[in-house]
C-alpha cells in the first residue's frame, strides 16, 4: 500500500475519534489558546476599547521596568514562594507521616486535615482575618491570656507576609498531605523491616527509605508548588491589599492592579507574559535538572 | 507545553488576553431604536432592590421622565461605577450610554477617550452654567473640552458630638475652628474619663491617607501637584510636618485620641454612635450613617467646616456618556441627566418625596447636593428648610463656609497613594518615637514613583 493511501486509511480509521475531539479543540482554541495568543499580542499594544490597537513596541515592558513596585512584587512573591515553600512542603510531609504511622481514627485525622480545603478562599481569607485582628482577634487574646503581647500580624509589614503564608498553609496542606498519604502507603512494608532488622531508628528509616521511595512525587509537588504559589493573589488581595506599606504586593496583584484599577491592559499583559516566561523557564530546567538526576 | 502545569502558568496571561479578545460591539445598547421606534437609551445608577426607598423614586423618575419625552425608551440597569469591569464593559459593548462616575474617575477615562465628548451637546442644556465652576472642571480635559456633568458632591467637614460638647463645657454652637481649638476641645472631651475619646483619625484600609489629605488640605496644602504634564508629590514640606506634629502631640502628648488605633470608618462611627467621641473628619454623609447603623440621634450631631478652612477635600459623582454613542442618543442621555439630578423645576417636588418617606432631610446630601451657585443655590436652600425633619441648624457652620473654602480633589490613583501615607499615619498614632519628617521623606519617594505611573 502506498504512503497517501495508509494515511488516506488511517484517517478514515480516526475520523470518529477526531469528531469526538473537535469540540474540546474548538473550546480550548476559543477559550485558552486564542486569549493567551490575544495576550501576547496586547503585551506590545495600548487598547482603550474605542479606537483601534495601537502598537507601541516595547513601551509597556519599560514602564514595567520603571515601576518600583516590579521589583518590590517580585521580590515579595519569591519571599512568598520560599516561605510557603519552607511551611507547605515540610509540614504536609510530616503530617503524611504522622497520619501514615497512625493506628486508629486515621480517617477521622484524614477528614480534619482535608476540611480547610473545602472552604472557599475568600471564606478562608475572611476567618483568618479575624484570628488576625489585633485588636479582639482569636490569637492575640489567646496570646494575652498566656501572658504574653500580642502580634499586629497582617497590620505590620514585619509580619503581614508571614501571616500570608500560614493561611496558604493551613488553607493548601490538606491535598498535598493526601497525595504524599498516597505516595506513601505504596511504599512496601518489607523494606521498613528491612530497615529495622539493620537497626534503623524512625529518622533513619524517614530518611533512607521514605524519602527515596516518595521522591518522585516531593519533586513534582514542588514543582506545583512553586507554579502555585507564583501566582498567589488571593490571600494579598483580600486581606491586605498589598499593605501594609506594600509588603504583600506581588505579582499577580501588581497585573490585577494594573489591568483592573489603571486600565492598562497592555502593561498587565506584558507583566503576565514575564511572570509566563519566569514560571516557563524554571519549569524547564527544573524537569531537566531532574530527569538529569534521576539517570 | 502539553502537561497541566504548563497550562496553570498560563493563566494570567489567558485571563488578561480573553478581556481582550472580546470584539467590540456598537455601543450602549447597540439597538438604536425599540420596536415601536423609540430611541433606546440605557442609563446605569438605578439602586438596587435591597435599597427599597431609593429604587422606588429612580423607576418612578423614569417613568415620568418617558413620559414627558415620548420619543425616549430609557433601559434602567442596575449598578454605579465599577471600575474593575469598567473596560470589560466597554469592551463588550455591555457599558450603558450613560454611565455613573465618582469624581475620581474622570481624568482617567478623558485621558483614555472612554467618554463622548459632550462640549456641543451641552449648550442647549439648561442651567449647566449655574453649576458650581470646580465641579464642572472635574470633567473636563486640559483643553477644556466638557466630557460629563457633576450631579452631587460632598466635601469634608468636622462631625461633632454636641452633648459631649455640653458636658466638657463646650459650646456646642461654637464649634472649634483651627487645629488648636480642636485640640482644646479634644483635651477637655478626653478629660470626661469613662473612655470617652476627644478626636479620633482613620489609619487603616487607605483612609489614612485620605484623611493626612484632608487635613493637608484645610492647611491649604496639598498631596499632589500638577507638573508640566506629570504629577509630584506634594505634602513633604512644613505643612505636612505640621499637620503630623499637631496629630502626634493630640495623640502623645494630650492622650486626647484614645489608645486604640488603626482605626477605620466603621470603628470610628461606632465610637460616634455610642457616644464615646467628640469629634473626627467626615463628610455629611456620614450623620444619617450615625444614625441608621450605629443607633445615633440627629440631634446629637453637629458639623462644622474643616479646621482652619483654607481648603477641603472634596468628592461626588456624576454622569457621562458612552464614547460609542451617536449625537442622538448623547442629546438624549444628556436630556436625562439634566431632567433628573439638575433640575430647578423639581427642586420641591424631589425633596417633599424623600420627606414623606421619611428620608433625612436639611443635611447638605442627597436630596439636596450642594452643587449650585448663585440664585439656585438660594432657592435649592429654602425648598431644604421647607422640607427640613432633621436640625439644620446644627449644619448651618459647615453651610455658611462651605461656598468659601477652595475645594481640593483627590489625586490621581488615589488609592495607591493613600495605601503609602497609611503608614505615615499608623507610625504616628502608635509609635510616640516616630519622626514626622523621616516618615514624609520616605513616603515622598514612594508617592513619587506612585505618580510617575499616572498616564
Amino acid at each position: 500500500m502506498s504512503a497517501p493511501a495508509r494515511r488516506r486509511r488511517r484517517l478514515a480509521e480516526n475520523v470518529t475519534a477526531y469528531g469526538l475531539l473537535s469540540a474540546a479543540l474548538v473550546v480550548f482554541a476559543l477559550f485558552s489558546w486564542f486569549p493567551i495568543v490575544r495576550g501576547v499580542v496586547l503585551s506590545f499594544q495600548q487598547v482603550n476599547f474605542v479606537d483601534d490597537p495601537e502598537w507601541v513596541g516595547l513601551a509597556n515592558f519599560e514602564l514595567l521596568f520603571s515601576d518600583p513596585l516590579f521589583a518590590v512584587a517580585w521580590r515579595n512573591t519569591l519571599l512568598f514562594t520560599g516561605l510557603a515553600l519552607v511551611f507547605g512542603f515540610a509540614i504536609p510531609f510530616l503530617a503524611a507521616v504522622l497520619l501514615n504511622e497512625l493506628r486508629h481514627a486515621r480517617a477521622y485525622f484524614r477528614l480534619v486535615v482535608y476540611l480547610p480545603v473545602m472552604l472557599p478562599p475568600v471564606v478562608t481569607a475572611l476567618l483568618w482575618k479575624w484570628f488576625f485582628d489585633p485588636g479582639p482577634g482569636l490569637f492575640n487574646e489567646g496570646l494575652r491570656a498566656a501572658g504574653l503581647s500580642g502580634s499586629a500580624w497582617l497590620d505590620s509589614s514585619d509580619t503581614a507576609m508571614l501571616s500570608l503564608v500560614l493561611v496558604s498553609t493551613w488553607a493548601n496542606m490538606g491535598s498535598t498531605t493526601l497525595i504524599y498519604l498516597a505516595a506513601l502507603q505504596t511504599i512496601p512494608g518489607d523494606l521498613y523491616e528491612a530497615a529495622e532488622l539493620d537497626g534503623a531508628g524512625i529518622w533513619r528509616r524517614l530518611w533512607h527509605v521514605t524519602v527515596p521511595q516518595t521522591r518522585f512525587v516531593l519533586l513534582v509537588l514542588l514543582l506545583l508548588q512553586v507554579v502555585a504559589t507564583m501566582q498567589v493573589f488571593t490571600e494579598p488581595f483580600v486581606m491586605t491589599g498589598g499593605g501594609p506599606d506594600d509588603s504583600t504586593v506581588t505579582v499577580l496583584l501588581l497585573l490585577y492592579r494594573y489591568a483592573f484599577v489603571y486600565n492598562d491592559f497592555g502593561s498587565a499583559s506584558a507583566l503576565s507574559l514575564l511572570l509566563f516566561i519566569a514560571l516557563g523557564v524554571f519549569s524547564a530546567a527544573y524537569v531537566r535538572l531532574t530527569r538529569r538526576s534521576a539517570e | 507545553m502539553k502537561s497541566p502545569r504548563s497550562r496553570r502558568v498560563l493563566v494570567p496571561l489567558a485571563a488578561i488576553g480573553l478581556l481582550a479578545a472580546v470584539p467590540a460591539c456598537s455601543g450602549g445598547s447597540g439597538e438604536e431604536r425599540s420596536a415601536d421606534g423609540k430611541l433606546k437609551v440605557s442609563i446605569n445608577g438605578q439602586p438596587p432592590q435591597t435599597q427599597a426607598f431609593e429604587r422606588t423614586i429612580f423607576d418612578q423618575d423614569v417613568a415620568e421622565f418617558e413620559a414627558a419625552h415620548p420619543d425616549i425608551d430609557l433601559e434602567p440597569h442596575e449598578g454605579f461605577m465599577e471600575v474593575e469591569s469598567f473596560s470589560a464593559k466597554l469592551a463588550g459593548g455591555q457599558l450603558e450610554d450613560v454611565f455613573y462616575v465618582y469624581f475620581t474617575d474622570p481624568a482617567q477615562i478623558i485621558a483614555r477617550r472612554q467618554a463622548a465628548d459632550i462640549t456641543e451637546a451641552v449648550q442647549g442644556l439648561p442651567h449647566v452654567d449655574q453649576l458650581q465652576p470646580q465641579l464642572l472642571d472635574v470633567f473636563r480635559d486640559s483643553g477644556g473640552k466638557l466630557y460629563g456633568l457633576p450631579t452631587a458632591n460632598y466635601s469634608m467637614g468636622l462631625v461633632y458630638h454636641r452633648p459631649l460638647f455640653v458636658k466638657a463645657g463646650l459650646d456646642p454652637d461654637q464649634p472649634p475652628r483651627t487645629w488648636a481649638e480642636v485640640r482644646a476641645a479634644a483635651d477637655k472631651i478626653a478629660a470626661l474619663g469613662d473612655g470617652v475619646v476627644g478626636y479620633a483619625d482613620f489609619s487603616k484600609g487607605n483612609q489614612g491617607g485620605w484623611h493626612l489629605t484632608a487635613w493637608l488640605n484645610s492647611l491649604g496644602g496639598q498631596i499632589a501637584r500638577k507638573d508640566g504634564d506629570s504629577w509630584k508629590a506634594d505634602f513633604n514640606n512644613d505643612l505636612g510636618r505640621t499637620a503630623l506634629e499637631h496629630l502626634k502631640q493630640m495623640r502623645w502628648t494630650d492622650d486626647s485620641m484614645g489608645s486604640k488605633q488603626l482605626l477605620t470608618d466603621a470603628d470610628v462611627q461606632r465610637m460616634m454612635g455610642s457616644g464615646q467621641l467628640g469629634m473626627y473628619l467626615a463628610a455629611p454623609d456620614n450623620i444619617p450613617v450615625l444614625v441608621k447603623q450605629f443607633n445615633g440621634k440627629y440631634e446629637d450631631y453637629g458639623l462644622a467646616p474643616v479646621p482652619e478652612g483654607k481648603g477641603t477635600l472634596i468628592g461626588g459623582e456624576g454622569y457621562m456618556v458612552n464614547p460609542k454613542a451617536s449625537p442622538e442618543k448623547i442629546k438624549a442621555g444628556l436630556a436625562w441627566i439634566q431632567w433628573k439630578y439638575l433640575n430647578p423645576d423639581r427642586f420641591d417636588s424631589f425633596t417633599q418625596r424623600y420627606a414623606d418617606g421619611q428620608q433625612p432631610v436639611g443635611l447638605p446630601a442627597l436630596p439636596n447636593p450642594d452643587i449650585w451657585t448663585g440664585a439656585l443655590r438660594e432657592q435649592q436652600e429654602a425648598v431644604k428648610a421647607k422640607y427640613a425633619n432633621v436640625p439644620a441648624q446644627n449644619y448651618a457652620p459647615y453651610l455658611n463656609a462651605a461656598a468659601t473654602i477652595k475645594g481640593h480633589l483627590e489625586p490621581p490613583s488615589a488609592q495607591q497613594v493613600y495605601a503609602t501615607l497609611d503608614t505615615v499615619m499608623q507610625a504616628v498614632l502608635t509609635d510616640p518615637a516616630a519622626d514626622p519628617a523621616a516618615l514624609l521623606a520616605t513616603a515622598e519617594t514612594k508617592v513619587n514613583a506612585t505618580l510617575a505611573q499616572v498616564r
